[in-house]
């Protein structure tokens, strides 16, 4: 393409989208609510995930070594679990390694427990980590039923709870996602659908004349892509200004928060390249929808 | 020029427009298209610049064959060809001048190539001083040329007209007909389609009569031969 045509497209794009006034401020209005959503879920998914993945790296079984088992016996029931599929890596840790820890994580309180060290009431212990934390599960119900197992420990509740959690919310934003991106689509084709019937017989003029249907799609591409771009000024400013404040916030007033929210850059600069590249993508899209019936002449 | 094979048209909707043409018109010809109402006269121009694409048959233009011609070739085509309406076709809102370089700007000409081309054809049509007029603010006539000048402006092979002087008294159609035979004299191939008898029958063509989608007649020097 010639630059004096490419330049002539976009004047024609800025025209149309000047001419039909409101229906573009529709659209636009349309991409800004649909890009902001996205904007908030996109971001509370990837908070979401990064929390989770921490938390998963956390998922263990601890299996309570029954207290008469001899040496003999803890290898085997080690050798037993390796065994046990999905199974990715067994760790021993003695009694005495367990107070220590205990101790320490209870800080000064737990200098009160130093006079345990002679009377050690805690157990031998197998640490168990699954290659899928979601595994932990099924791998725990079996080897309770293991030879010198007292009882086996892990975070049931919190475990199933956080991957429900994830799961449906995962979904969810996902669908509200794409009825919003349809939504804001189907605004699109139709404002420039307008466009395209109010310039009908200039679109069959050009035709006649011997245009190529590119030189005619190209300002209504433009359009398009114009109301996407400007749909996602707003959405963009909100969510690095807020996403920064929040960050801010939740790290100074919890600082021992035991979870890490993903830093703000160069996250922000992502979300916000994201949503310049959907704003345009549905624009484009839907100026092709709306287009393709007219250029048959 | 343009040559017809057997050519059949039948629309959608069941319509047989075109019921097995054969045709040849040589380069730089003036033909009459003549016939009743519904005959299949438009539809016969239409496929030339495959605005309609023929149910059977092959139809060959300055050498291509159109049947296997590609969409995005269709423009070449038509900058070969120029186009004229009876209901003239021009964008009310642009002037004189910005309807014929109209044509030129959609097929990428340089400014300067559109200004020398577009002073040109309205020199040809007699309306360069007309050239910052609205089409609303001109006779029908006088559209009717700036219409012409559009179709003409990059220098087509072969000028279509479909019933030119449809919409205008006689007077102004004497007027169309004089510039369609200046710009035949010039090399380009006219081919045009009409109900006007008395043109037909005082300035002497070839004369294709359709009638029914089929060629009725085909006469050198011929007569219109139904009542107006
Ligand atoms: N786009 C179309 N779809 C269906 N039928 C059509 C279409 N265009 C023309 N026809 C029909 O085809 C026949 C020939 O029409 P046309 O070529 O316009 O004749 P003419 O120009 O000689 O009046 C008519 O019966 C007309 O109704
Ligand atoms: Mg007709």
């Amino acid at each position: 393409m010639k630059l004096r045509t490419f330049g002539r497209h976009w004047k024609e794009g800025i025209k149309n989208l000047a001419r039909n006034g409101w229906m573009s401020f529709a659209s636009v209005s349309a991409v800004t609510v649909t890009l902001l959503l996205v904007g908030v879920f996109v971001a509370l998914l990837l908070n979401l995930n990064e929390v989770g993945s921490q938390i998963e790296d956390d998922v263990e079984v601890r299996v309570f070594i029954d207290l008469t088992a001899k040496e003999q016996q803890q290898e085997a029931l080690k050798q037993k679990i390796q065994g046990v599929p999905k199974v990715s890596s067994v760790t021993f840790q003695s009694k005495e390694e367990g107070l220590k820890q205990l101790i320490k994580s209870l800080g000064d309180e737990g200098k009160a427990f130093s006079s345990l060290e002679k009377e050690n009431p805690l157990n031998d212990v197998f640490i168990v980590k699954t290659a899928n934390p979601q595994d932990t599960i099924e791998v725990a119900k079996e080897v309770k039923n293991f030879k010198s197992v007292e009882k086996v420990e892990y975070a049931k509740d919190t475990v199933e709870r956080l991957f429900k959690v994830m799961n449906v919310s995962r979904n969810v934003g996902l669908g509200l996602i794409i009825g919003l991106l349809f939504t804001a689509m189907f605004l699109i084709a139709n404002t420039i659908k307008i466009t395209i019937v109010a310039r009908k017989r200039e679109i069959e003029i050009m035709k006649l004349v011997g245009a190529t249907n590119w030189f005619i799609r190209w300002p209504f591409l433009i359009e398009g892509v114009l109301i996407g771009v400007l749909g996602a000024v707003i959405p963009i400013s909100l969510l690095v200004f807020g996403y920064d404040y929040i960050y801010t916030e939740i790290t100074t007033r919890y600082p021992t928060l035991f979870i890490d929210l993903l830093p703000v850059y160069p996250f922000v600069l992502q979300l916000a390249g994201l949503l310049v590249l959907i704003g345009m993508i549905i624009g484009v899209w839907g100026s092709f929808t709306s287009m393709r019936k007219f250029l048959r002449v | 020029m343009i040559e017809m094979k057997d050519v059949w048209k039948t629309y959608p909707n069941g319509v047989k427009a075109v019921n097995g043409i054969d045709i040849k018109i040589d380069k730089g010809e003036f033909v009459y298209i003549v016939g009743p109402s519904g005959a299949g006269k438009s539809t016969f121009i239409k496929m030339i610049y495959r605005e309609e694409r023929p149910t059977k048959g092959q139809i060959v233009v300055n050498g291509t064959d159109l049947s296997k011609l590609k969409e995005r070739q269709v423009p070449r085509l038509r900058r070969h060809i120029g186009i004229v309406f009876q209901d003239f076709k021009l964008l009310p809102k642009l002037s004189v001048y910005e309807n014929i370089a109209f044509a030129l700007e959609v097929i990428e000409e340089s400014k300067p190539n559109i200004r020398k081309r577009v002073m040109e054809a309205l020199d040809l049509v007699s309306l360069k001083n007309k050239a910052r007029f609205l089409p609303d603010e001109l006779s029908g006539g006088e559209q009717q040329r700036v219409s012409i000048a559009r179709a003409i402006v990059n220098n087509p092979d072969v000028l279509i007209t479909d019933e030119p002087t449809g919409n205008l008294d006689p007077e102004t159609a004497w007027g169309i007909m004089d510039l369609l035979e200046e710009i035949n004299n010039k090399g380009t191939t006219v081919l045009m389609a009409t109900h006007n008898k008395e043109i037909v029958n005082t300035i002497k063509k070839r004369v294709i009569a359709i009638e029914s989608g089929m060629i009725a007649r085909d006469e050198i020097r011929g007569e219109y031969g139904y009542e107006a």
